[in-house]
């Protein structure tokens, strides 16, 4: 890779709209002239209402859904398929409940065609990393929420992604154990450096994590704003909701997003 | 011990009763239920056995059309002393499990591959769904003189039996396993850089597996029953000839043995499958003990 590439962004999305269209030929709507930019090594959260399109967003990086007007790029280029440098952590559970926790993490490196030996050595080195190394042989049902979501962070990190998005990973785990997996994820980005594309509803949650917060309107998304939040690294995520800046930060992004939550819910409302 | 008062199945204990206490009370618990649920059942099957004998016995019903239990016993005891009328009875028991066992395994097989592919391609799927409704929807028994008059008397018309009773119920099952494969684990695998094949193999079919065991389950049943009744069509040897001679001769008893014969052979292979099974699924969660 030349110099002048790397300069480039590593997620851009050009005016790219998203339509879905049901069996019966109606059409909706999910994007309509998006425009984001994720720089390297940028820690980037999405925050919007509910249902308005923010997963949306992270399917058209992956290469699992294609725009319908617009471009994608990554890295400089266009998105052809699913790309290799892009690694997924999702809101839901989707490790394998068949294989136990180290096949789990070591199935992306067996995917891509490596040894069995280098991909043990892998993911008993990222286990240790998420300290797990004696949960080598449980089963994922055999693992408490908190632990399963680490075994998902390896199970991600052990590729190398160069770019991670996230789906409201952390959504279904109690407070206590989301604010330490903040902390896990931050130190493991802090050593990686991957640009990241955070989506999650939690405006806290993505303020305390975010180099750049975006703001997306009511469905069909667009961006509404985006703010950048100028807190110094390395961040305690415990203990940074206690600090000024990180309070008035969450107050004026709460005002501009608080008129399109009331959008959604007055349009859902309506329709019901 | 004696410090627990048992009410009505709850089992209350006062404080300070160690854990030690509560486990072991707990394991006794287990096993007294363990205990009454086997007496009964042996306490059924002896009164049901029973009143047949009797009723038998004192011509409450007629033994020449409805044997007893020890009639059947003793046919079955000259079966497997002195061979049937037709020859060795374990001829004529291995003829049948041929029969069974290839329909079972070449159809299970094809209706794993079939409900597999067609499940993973919507598009074939759209096309065929309406053929595989149609020969559904057709009793599988009526084809029984079709595939003899055209096979013969011998193996293939019997095994093609078994297979299409079989085929059609893992086929549903494993291509209803696929449809419910999870779309977040899919994704997951393919993001992580799985080629469709390994999608398929790693994913799709585990998650398809316990779908399709449900099926087996049952379908092993199937393919004695499409054996069987291949027999009763038309056959030279197998347990469904020995039915059918039976019936000719109004031997009860024959009946009746042949059916326990059947009876037995199926729950043998119901258990090696549950064994294999769990072998299988050790990932699954285990049902922990409900303890008060």
């Amino acid at each position: 890779m030349s110099k002048n590439q790397g300069r480039e962004p590593a997620i851009e999305l050009i005016n790219v709209t998203r339509r879905f269209v049901s069996p019966t030929g109606k059409t909706l709507t999910a994007l309509r002239d998006f425009n984001m930019t994720v720089e390297r090594g940028e820690f980037v959260a999405v925050v919007g209402p509910t249902g308005c399109g923010k997963s949306t967003t992270l399917n058209l990086v992956t290469g699992l859904a294609k725009p319908s007007a617009g471009e994608v790029r990554l890295m400089g280029g266009p998105v052809k398929g699913i790309d290799p440098r892009v690694g997924f952590a999702f809101q839901k559970d989707a490790l394998f409940p068949w294989k136990n926790v180290i096949d789990n993490v070591m199935a992306g490196p067996l995917f891509r065609g490596r040894s069995r030996v280098e991909a043990e050595a892998a993911a008993k080195d990222w286990l240790a990393r998420v300290g797990l190394s004696k949960f080598l042989h449980h089963y994922p049902h055999q693992l408490s929420g908190g632990m399963r979501k680490r075994v998902a962070l390896a199970q991600t990190f052990i590729n190398e992604p160069e770019i991670l998005l996230m789906d409201e990973p952390f959504s279904a785990l109690d407070v206590q154990t989301r604010t330490v997996m903040h902390e896990e994820l931050l130190k493991l980005w802090a050593e990686r450096k991957a640009s990241v594309v955070f989506v999650t509803h939690d405006l806290e949650e993505a303020v305390a994590l975010a180099d750049k917060v975006y703001v997306l309107t009511a469905g069909p998304a667009t961006v509404k704003s985006v703010y950048h939040i100028d807190l110094p690294r390395p961040r305690v995520v415990s203990e940074i909701r206690y600090e000024h800046a990180f309070i008035d930060y969450c107050k004026t992004i709460w005002d501009d997003l608080r008129q399109e939550v009331e959008t959604s819910y007055r349009r859902a409302s309506e329709a019901a | 011990m004696t410090d627990i008062t048992m009410e009505t199945g709850i089992t209350s204990f006062r404080p300070g009763t160690s854990d030690k206490e509560i486990e072991a009370a707990a394991l006794k618990a287990i096993k007294r239920r363990k205990q009454t649920v086997f007496f009964w059942q042996i306490t059924i099957l002896v009164a049901a056995l029973g009143l047949w004998e009797l009723s038998s016995d004192f011509g409450w019903i007629d033994p020449f059309f409805y044997s007893s239990p020890s009639g059947v016993v003793q046919r079955l005891y000259e079966w497997t002393t002195e061979g049937t009328a037709e020859g060795s009875l374990w001829y004529h028991l291995g003829v049948t499990m041929e029969e069974a066992l290839i329909g079972f395994f070449t159809g299970s097989i094809a209706g794993v591959v079939i409900g597999v592919g067609l499940g993973r391609n919507p598009m074939l799927s759209d096309i065929f769904s309406v053929y595989i409704k149609a020969i559904n929807s057709i009793p599988r028994v009526v084809l029984a003189p079709i595939f003899i008059m055209i096979m013969g008397l011998g193996l293939a018309s019997k095994v093609a039996l078994a297979f299409v009773m079989v085929f059609f119920v893992v086929f549903a099952n494993a291509f209803q396993g696929v449809r419910e494969a999870d779309r977040d684990m899919i994704a997951n695998a393919r993001i992580l850089g799985a080629s469709d094949w390994q999608v398929t193999r790693t994913v799709v079919i585990p998650s398809a597996m316990s779908w399709i065991f449900a099926s087996l389950h049952v379908s092993f049943g199937f393919a004695i029953i499409g054996a069987i009744v291949g027999e009763f069509v038309g056959a030279r040897f197998g347990i469904g000839q020995l039915i059918s001679i039976a019936k000719g001769t109004f031997d009860a008893a024959g009946m009746f043995a042949a059916i326990v014969l059947v009876m037995v052979v199926t729950l043998a292979a119901e258990y090696v499958m549950t064994l294999v099974e769990n072998r299988l699924a050790k990932w699954r969660p285990q049902q922990s003990l409900e303890t008060h």
